[in-house]
């Protein structure tokens, strides 16, 4: 069993916890995953590994589907099924001069544990972080500690730079050098912020979020178009050259089950409601 | 002996087979001819007693057929249900020459259910000799060596990177052929011989490469899990799903009790299977009993098919159509699949494996209406752990090389199963384990 050290909401409907997983947090570098289980009846889900302390890792979900509003009813001291990981291969750190991370949401969350890795390679680190609105914008302390230099964005102007992150991240490119970017967010966040670096020629990576089962390779369910070939997220990724991926293809394949999350959730709430036990199941 | 009705049969999960009566049991064993120099046990992989169990099962003695059989086999329950015995035991029995071979098989799978609802015997250990082995992958290959292993006294621990153990007996087999309990029972009884089991643990990324060399001997044994694609255009579409993802969806996640069961999996109307091996029969039965007419497409003749005979007769029975001499050329479909491109194709000469070599028919084109897809047509060496053991020898296609005791080119480090042979039957793995277990054991005893 892994315990949930500490749970808490740090925005609407964005959770923070931190699991007690020693040989994830152990092995685990920037750009790598777990997946998790939570219960005998529970799917197996990813989430990136956002920061690690001794035996326990961060991760930061958005509680959309069923799994996630399950999920973040857990209280610290509650324990998981199932956790696996680190998975997928570390992002390719190095000294490149100045690098800029950018995320989008809770996409942010996967910002300081890459941020933190090219600051100790010795980069000039720029952060880009967006939300659509102030109450949305999550670790911005622990960003502004990492980072050498860090930029707010809000859709609705709440806060810092009324826009988008890749209009931010366009400025920047327009008076300085920047030598790798990384974006983390949702696929048409990633998508139309990873269009702005093209014309500079910076290569850009990016998180790829695909529906995964396994996250060790043997099924396929997280493959993606990368530069024309098949991949496997969950192996070959999660990081991406930006400019080679078929982000179409991605958001495609990510609604697959759209109906089946739908009568989860909606199966859920009345659940939640009748019962009163967070959807702890009962066969 | 009989078999579900298949109108019944495939309404649910439950087991097709249901397996000798006492009466059948005694009566089949009786026609054994006890051969002084039987061939059946050399067409054993792993060599079990067959004359020896039998004469018991004769006499009545289940007890002491099922102490022989796991003297070589410590999974019988599921060897006896899932080998395709008409290539292996049974197809060199001297009585199919002339008649019906010994049930092998069958009778293998009676004295292990009697076992194990009679009560299980522990198998006899030996004195701890303080050395660790590590088994990589907890398969048919990584149980049965922990077992053998575990038997010479030595401290295994297996590790396993999925939340259950039993490799593709868990994920793959679906509960139609061989019960999860079934499974269940036959791993636990290795784990009770004092075998260490680590659930959600990927070597190479939760144990690193250098801190797995560091036991005494390791046994890699993490199976040809990577599915192959057909690298044909529409493959990525939603609805397209490789075997391995299908059956680990609804044997491992029970996507068939969604929403119960939080993993979901689509249900078809209309589905093609692709491949003529048991991943492909498994596959398609699995469909058939989420609901959809099935139909199995696959490029050679039916008999050329590498499926076991009984499953091919299994899914025949239960509404499976076969179009054989067909090969898929393109999968259709905008949002969703919708249809799946095939050609005909003609048998020429005889390859080295001696099934006829199958070309494309000019102008065969034809288009089959599904609204989902299953690639069954093999699998390759999972390469991630592999690839992270610096020095780990591999051949061309990703198998890691080994001698005839199962020995890489790393001197503590030996492999078994799939991932040396490539992919190939439980039974051929548990062959594999078995050597390098007594070569690991040899290894042990001599520093």
């Amino acid at each position: 069993m892994y315990t949930v050290n500490t749970a808490s909401e740090i925005a609407e409907r964005i959770y923070e916890f931190w699991i007690r997983a020693p040989q994830v947090a152990r092995n685990a570098r920037a750009g790598q995953f777990l997946i998790l289980r939570i219960d005998e009846q529970g799917e197996r889900i990813p989430l990136t590994i956002s920061a690690v302390n001794g035996d326990a890792v961060r991760v930061v979900f958005m509680a959309v589907g069923k799994t996630t509003q399950h999920l973040a009813t857990l209280k610290a001291g509650d324990a998981l099924a199932d956790v696996v990981g680190p998975l997928g291969k570390p992002s390719e750190i190095e000294n490149f001069g100045t690098a800029c991370v950018v995320g989008g949401g809770a996409g942010i969350a996967c910002l300081p544990i890459i941020a933190r890795e090219l600051k100790e390679a010795g980069n000039h680190v720029i952060g880009i972080i967006g939300a659509r609105n102030a109450g949305l914008l999550i670790l911005e302390d622990e960003m502004r500690e990492i980072c050498d230099e860090l930029f707010i964005t809000t859709d609705d102007g709440s806060k810092g730079f009324h826009g988008y992150a890749a209009d931010v991240l366009k400025r920047e490119l327009d008076h300085r050098t920047i030598d790798r970017v990384w974006i983390i967010g949702p696929a048409i966040m990633m998508k139309v912020t990873s269009a702005a670096t093209v014309p500079y020629g910076v290569k850009t990576f990016v998180s790829l979020n695909p529906i995964m089962v396994d996250g060790t390779g043997m099924c396929g369910s997280c493959r993606v178009t990368v530069g024309g070939e098949t991949k496997f997220a969950c192996v070959d990724g999660p990081e991406f050259d930006a400019h080679q991926v078929d982000f179409v293809e991605l958001m495609q394949r990510q609604r697959i089950y759209t109906d089946q999350e739908k009568a989860a959730v909606e199966r859920f709430a009345e659940h939640t409601c009748r019962c009163g036990e967070g959807g702890h199941h009962h066969g | 002996m009989a078999d579900r009705a298949a109108d019944v049969r495939v309404r649910d999960f439950k087991e097709v087979d249901l397996g000798m009566t006492v009466d059948e049991a005694i009566a089949e064993a009786e026609r054994c001819l006890q051969c002084k120099k039987p061939l059946c046990v050399a067409g054993c992989p792993v060599c079990i007693d067959i004359p020896g169990f039998i004469a018991e099962v004769a006499e009545g003695n289940f007890r002491k057929a099922a102490a022989i059989v796991k003297e070589q086999n410590m999974l019988p329950a599921i060897c006896g249900r899932v080998c395709p015995q008409e290539t292996q035991c049974e197809g060199v029995c001297i009585l199919g020459k002339k008649e019906t071979a010994i049930r092998i098989g069958a009778l293998e799978r009676f004295v292990a259910d009697w076992e194990q609802q009679n009560g299980l015997v522990s198998p006899e250990k030996a004195e701890p000799t303080g050395k660790r082995v590590a088994v990589v992958g907890s398969g048919p290959a990584g149980i049965t060596a922990a077992a053998e292993l575990a038997r010479a006294g030595h401290a295994v621990t297996i590790f396993e990177s999925l939340h259950e153990a039993g490799g593709v007996l868990t994920y793959g087999i679906p509960a139609f052929r061989l019960p999860k309990e079934i499974v269940k029972t036959e791993i636990d009884q290795v784990l009770e011989m004092g075998v260490g089991l680590k659930k959600n643990y990927l070597v190479g990324r939760s144990l690193s490469a250098a801190d797995l060399l560091k036991y005494d001997a390791v046994f890699l044994a993490t199976g040809a899990g990577l599915p192959s694609f057909m690298g044909i255009p529409g493959e990525n579409l939603p609805g397209v799903y490789s075997a391995n993802e299908f059956l680990t969806r609804v044997n491992l996640m029970h996507a068939d009790r969604f929403p119960v069961f939080d993993t979901p999996v689509k249900h078809g109307a209309r589905v093609a299977v692709v491949g003529g091996g048991n991943v492909a029969m498994d596959a398609a039965r699995v469909a058939r009993r989420l609901g959809a007419k099935v139909t199995l497409i696959y490029r050679r003749r039916e008999e050329d098919m590498p499926a076991r005979l009984a499953e091919v007769h299994h899914a025949k029975e239960e509404g499976i159509e076969f179009a054989t001499c067909t090969n898929p050329t393109r999968i259709i479909g905008d949002q969703f699949v919708t249809g799946i491109e095939c050609v005909k194709m003609t048998m020429c000469k005889l390859d080295a494996s001696g099934r006829p070599s199958p070309q494309e028919e000019k102008g065969s084109e034809f288009t089959l209406d599904v609204d989902m897809v299953i690639i069954a047509i093999g699998t390759s060496p999972n390469p991630l752990l592999v690839s992270l053991i610096p020095g780990l020898e591999r051949t061309r296609k990703g198998n890691v090389v080994v001698d005839e005791n199962g020995k890489t080119s790393i001197p503590h480090v030996y492999a078994g199963g799939d991932i040396a042979t490539g992919a190939a039957t439980v039974i051929e793995a548990m062959g594999t384990a078995k050597k390098a277990a007594a070569a690991i054991n040899r290894m042990l005893r001599e520093e």
